[in-house]
């Protein structure tokens, strides 16, 4: 029953791999491109969340 | 001057358009938010089995790609929302359970819920005030969503904690730059349907909940 699970949400999970193949292929061709620092203003907020995260971490340790 | 009313006016028609997109979304994200929460209990009450969450996450899957899409313009899409976050609760349900029965497990399931709170509410705040069109973010996201969810399948039948570790990180970073993604497609009215907007943020918010409680129960662990 175990394995069967795995190789059901396995298949199920490559199905959404194959729209997430289409999905970039379509952002590719027809997303808007970076402007000048919008890099910055993204990986500010993730570095946040990451420093979050290690917070959390520690409050559980 | 008439080129300028109807500028103006066409602005305005289009700013109250997207407010209401908004405004639905985040009512109807709530409202599923809290019904996912009521058939966790339900699940847990029940004491359903731990394979009951993968269950769920193949059905709520199945449903999100193949039937949500075809009913999100009609009332039906509303109903077939609460189907999907009401499975994927029923199966969280199950593992809440498991994490319950950890010496530290109250402490991290109340930590993750907190910390998903706090990602999900400062990134939307973030995306709601920030100037930026953040859509641009769109060929890198589903790039790195394959390269994950290849890792995942293939730790499904591996079960390395290194590899659930750095897959659960990678999630958590991808989730939250899909929720300033899809944030700042509702506000440019990139995406005008409200359904899938709600769809989308909750996918978010369920995916770093699940992922956090991975990762505090593996490095919470001295």
């Amino acid at each position: 029953m175990d394995l069967f699970l795995k190789i059901a949400v396995a298949a199920v999970m490559g199905m959404v791999v194959f729209y997430a193949w289409r999905a970039y292929q379509h952002w590719q061709e027809h997303g808007p491109k970076a402007q000048k620092g919008d890099w910055r203003a993204v990986v500010l907020p993730l570095a946040l969340v990451v420093g979050l995260v290690v917070l959390l971490v520690a409050m559980v340790r | 001057m008439a080129n300028t009313d109807y500028t103006i006016v066409r602005s305005t028609e289009r700013a109250i358009a997207t407010n209401k997109v908004l405004k639905n979304t985040y009512m109807l994200l709530s409202a599923t938010l809290v019904f996912s929460a009521l058939m966790a209990g339900l699940s847990m009450a029940l004491a359903v089995p731990s394979w009951m969450y993968m269950v769920s996450v193949i059905v709520a899957m199945v449903l999100g790609i193949f039937v949500l899409p075809r009913t999100a313009n009609s009332s039906s899409g509303v109903g077939m929302i609460f189907l999907i976050t009401g499975l994927l609760g029923f199966g969280l349900g199950a593992i809440l359970t498991l994490y319950l029965a950890l010496p530290k497990g109250p402490q991290i399931i109340g930590t993750a819920f907190g910390g998903t709170g706090l990602i999900f509410l400062g990134l939307s705040g973030y995306a709601l005030t920030s100037k930026r069109d953040f859509s641009f973010l769109g060929g890198f996201l589903f790039a790195g969503f394959m390269v994950v969810f290849i890792a995942a399948i293939a730790n499904i039948f591996l079960a390395m904690p290194a590899l659930s570790l750095a897959v659960s990180g990678a999630i958590i970073l991808l989730m939250s730059g899909f929720i300033l993604f899809d944030t700042s497609r509702i506000i440019n009215g990139g995406e005008t349907n409200y359904i899938m907007a709600t769809y989308g943020l909750y996918l978010s918010i369920f995916n770093i909940f699940i992922q956090l409680l991975s990762l505090l129960g593996i490095l919470g662990d001295e």
